[in-house]
């Protein structure tokens, strides 16, 4: 179930440092300053670049797309009503397409994590839980 | 979800008096069936419940799939099977479009949300919220918003639950649907009791296997009437209502200049609340790393538009194979359209096995619903603000259980009282509180580095409370005959949906509640926060058995 890397998962989750707030550990100053260094490196900004330029404007995008759909179909009813094949209307052409764009972004997004994201993600948190102690970050 | 089902639980009770379709003791006796395998489902996967992280999370150790179908069991609630088929039977093309706001809502989940969400928390929303936040305001607020979504989410799938599971089993009156509510209730708090996160997941994945399935067979069976021919089928839904207009958009909302407004409204309520739905959120939890978290969504949107565009067909059959003005005027109205459906093709049988799926489908989002409520409660409000932090996980545990029976009971006694009333009010303000509360907090502290604990607050508190407001002083609580206080008139707002003016305003105070914010937040924070949730640095690991 658990990676069999993965050190030791303390059964008592109260003993881990990070979103909780009442947690006795005090974080230790060299950490935090790690941190700080790891976000300022090239190799962070350079993830966080690749992260962005995709999620930001796909995001804008498909939001674009689905508004646009919503407004004409809210507003342009004779345009949506245009019969294109049989009782197939550019409405429900239209439709469906938002189900198409929907799954192609999805496929998409994996192909580029898979492929862009994971690889970057992956080396520079090797890196850090090699480097930094474990009782600062586990 | 259920925004279309339950705004017809008043025909639904009124229509309690007369016979139901088909036969009650098939429809019980295939529930009952249901529920046995559950159980015991549910009884073992208790057996590895020792630790807070097994309770809330289930161990972290579903797979990507798992999950993902956990979601789409979360998230495809009776209403939206019952719901969506009627309105396409119904309203044509104008039913179709909820779907489209329902699936597209979840590539902000995909490309924004979930992975982030892993990778930074732990059991709640508010984990993340509180992550660089000072805790205490951020936490107690966090646990409102979800305690708040949670429970009228929950309201409104036991009253809409009552009255048409009522209808399916054939008990009449309304004694007979408080008993019923009161079933539904105690079933869910036994699952969530026992079961933990771990049983409601399986309850989840069996319900969305068998309601994925069910609607998948009755499609096949539909279309192959029809020569599997999309056009025809439609030609034929037109033909028995005779009604054109039923292929083009505009049937339902384009009455009046305000009925356009209020379908914008809904629209942004819908693609930006699903993201910030605090059932949904937890069970990113549930996975191991935030690759199975991807995973978890991937699969999730590939079940979900399936399963929409198996609706397209199965409302269109209805449309053609039974017609508007039957189920309009069948027990139950616009919701029994897919019971009537499954009954015209396959007899008492499949519509017993349908009626045994709808009610699986609502123990299982009300039990999501709970664990999540749960959680806030014993994680962010006890553990973390009234407990200081100084309690053991046993102790923790402890109230959440409780919690589960306190939340059971008030499902039940709200569902009982909740009876015979509209109650889509309390669908539309979960989802709007949900983006208007919650999204606009989640989206900054994951991606705005100057964001502060005022701006949080001011966004959440702002957002809820514009929400809540715009729905008392809307046609949907007063003003109209189909209104929850009839005959009282103070609809000052005219949209349903409060959507469109809160949650860009929850957005714009968060805004400015940072830019006017005095004191600056921890650097170091920020930087770990933004650190983990990229690339998974500390991340909470699965629980190894």
């Amino acid at each position: 179930m658990a990676h069999p890397t993965t050190p030791d998962p303390a059964p008592d989750d109260q003993a881990v440092p990070g979103p909780d707030a009442g947690v006795q550990t005090v974080h230790p100053d060299d950490a935090a300053g790690e941190f700080i260094a790891v976000q300022a490196s090239d190799e962070f900004q350079d993830l966080r670049r690749t992260h962005r330029s995709f999620v930001f404007p796909m995001a804008i995008a498909f939001l674009v797309w689905y508004f646009a759909y919503v407004l004409l179909a809210d507003y342009a009813h004779d345009f949506m009503s245009i019969r294109v094949v049989g009782n197939i209307n550019l409405g429900l052409i239209l439709g469906l397409l938002q189900f198409v764009s929907t799954f192609g972004i999805t496929a998409a997004y994996v192909h580029f994590s898979n492929k862009k994201l994971d690889p970057k993600a992956t080396a520079l948190r090797e890196r850090l839980e090699a480097t930094v102690d474990e009782g600062d970050l586990k | 979800m259920s925004i279309l089902a339950t705004s017809a639980a008043v025909p639904l009770a009124a229509a309690a008096e007369s016979t139901s379709v088909g036969n009650p003791f098939v429809n019980i006796g295939i529930f009952a069936v249901f529920v046995g395998v559950t159980l015991v489902v549910v009884l073992r996967a208790s057996k590895n419940n020792k630790t807070a992280a097994d309770y809330y999370a289930g161990g972290r150790s579903f797979t990507g799939t798992q999950n993902g179908t956990a979601i789409a069991g979360d998230y495809l609630s009776a209403a939206s099977f019952l719901g969506i088929c009627g309105a396409i039977a119904i309203n044509g093309y104008d039913g179709f479009l909820y779907s489209i706001g329902f699936l597209v809502a979840w590539l902000v989940a995909l490309l924004l949300v979930a992975e982030m969400l892993r990778n930074t928390g732990k059991f709640t929303m508010a984990d993340v919220l509180s992550f660089r936040l000072k805790q205490r305001p951020i936490r107690i607020a966090a646990a409102i918003t979800t305690l708040a979504v949670c429970l009228f989410y929950l309201l409104a799938q036991m009253a809409g639950a009552g009255a048409l599971v009522s209808l399916l089993l054939g008990i009449d009156g309304r004694l007979g649907q408080s008993l019923v509510i009161t079933v539904v209730g105690a079933l869910m708090i036994v699952y969530v009791l026992v079961g933990g996160m771990k049983g409601t997941t399986w309850v989840q994945i069996i319900k969305a296997c068998l309601l994925i399935a069910g609607a998948f067979i009755m499609t096949i069976w539909v279309l192959a009437m029809y020569g599997f021919n999309l056009s025809t089928l439609m030609g034929a839904a037109v033909e028995t209502a005779g009604n054109p207009a039923l292929l083009d958009p505009g049937l339902k909302y384009g009455a009046s200049e305000t009925s356009k407004l209020d379908f914008i409204s809904l629209a942004l309520a819908l693609v930006l609340g699903t993201a910030a739905l605090p059932h949904v959120l937890m069970r990113f939890y549930t996975v191991p790393t935030a690759k199975e978290a991807r995973k978890s969504v991937v699969w999730a949107i590939w079940l979900i538009g399936a399963f929409y565009l198996f609706t397209l067909v199965l409302g269109y059959g209805a449309g053609a194979l039974i017609g508007p003005e039957r189920i309009t005027n069948a027990p139950g109205g616009v919701n029994s359209a897919a019971p009537l459906l499954a009954f015209e093709l396959g007899g008492p049988i499949l519509l017993g096995v349908i009626s045994a799926v709808a009610f699986a489908t609502i123990l299982a989002v009300v039990a999501g619903l709970t664990i999540t409520a749960a959680a806030s409660f014993a994680h962010d409000i006890y553990a973390n603000v009234i407990a200081k932090g100084k309690t053991t996980p046993e102790k923790e545990m402890k109230v959440a259980r409780r919690t589960v029976v306190v939340i059971g009971i008030l499902a039940i006694v709200g569902g009982i009282g909740a009876q015979g009333q509209n109650v889509a009010f309390l669908v539309a303000l979960a989802f709007a509180v949900a983006a208007s509360a919650n999204l606009p907090t989640i989206i900054y502290s994951l991606y705005w580095k100057r964001f502060s604990t005022q701006g949080a607050v001011w966004s959440m508190y702002g957002g809820l409370a514009t929400a809540i407001l715009l729905i008392v002083f809307s046609p949907v609580v007063s003003g109209t005959k189909t209104s929850m206080i009839v005959g009282a008139d103070f609809a000052i707002f005219p949209l349903s949906n409060p959507g469109i003016i809160s949650i860009p305003l929850a957005f714009f105070l968060g805004w400015l509640g940072t830019v006017l914010s005095k004191t600056k937040e921890d650097p170091a924070k920020q930087a770990e926060m933004e650190v983990r949730s990229l690339t998974g640095v500390g991340a909470e690991k699965a629980v190894d058995h």
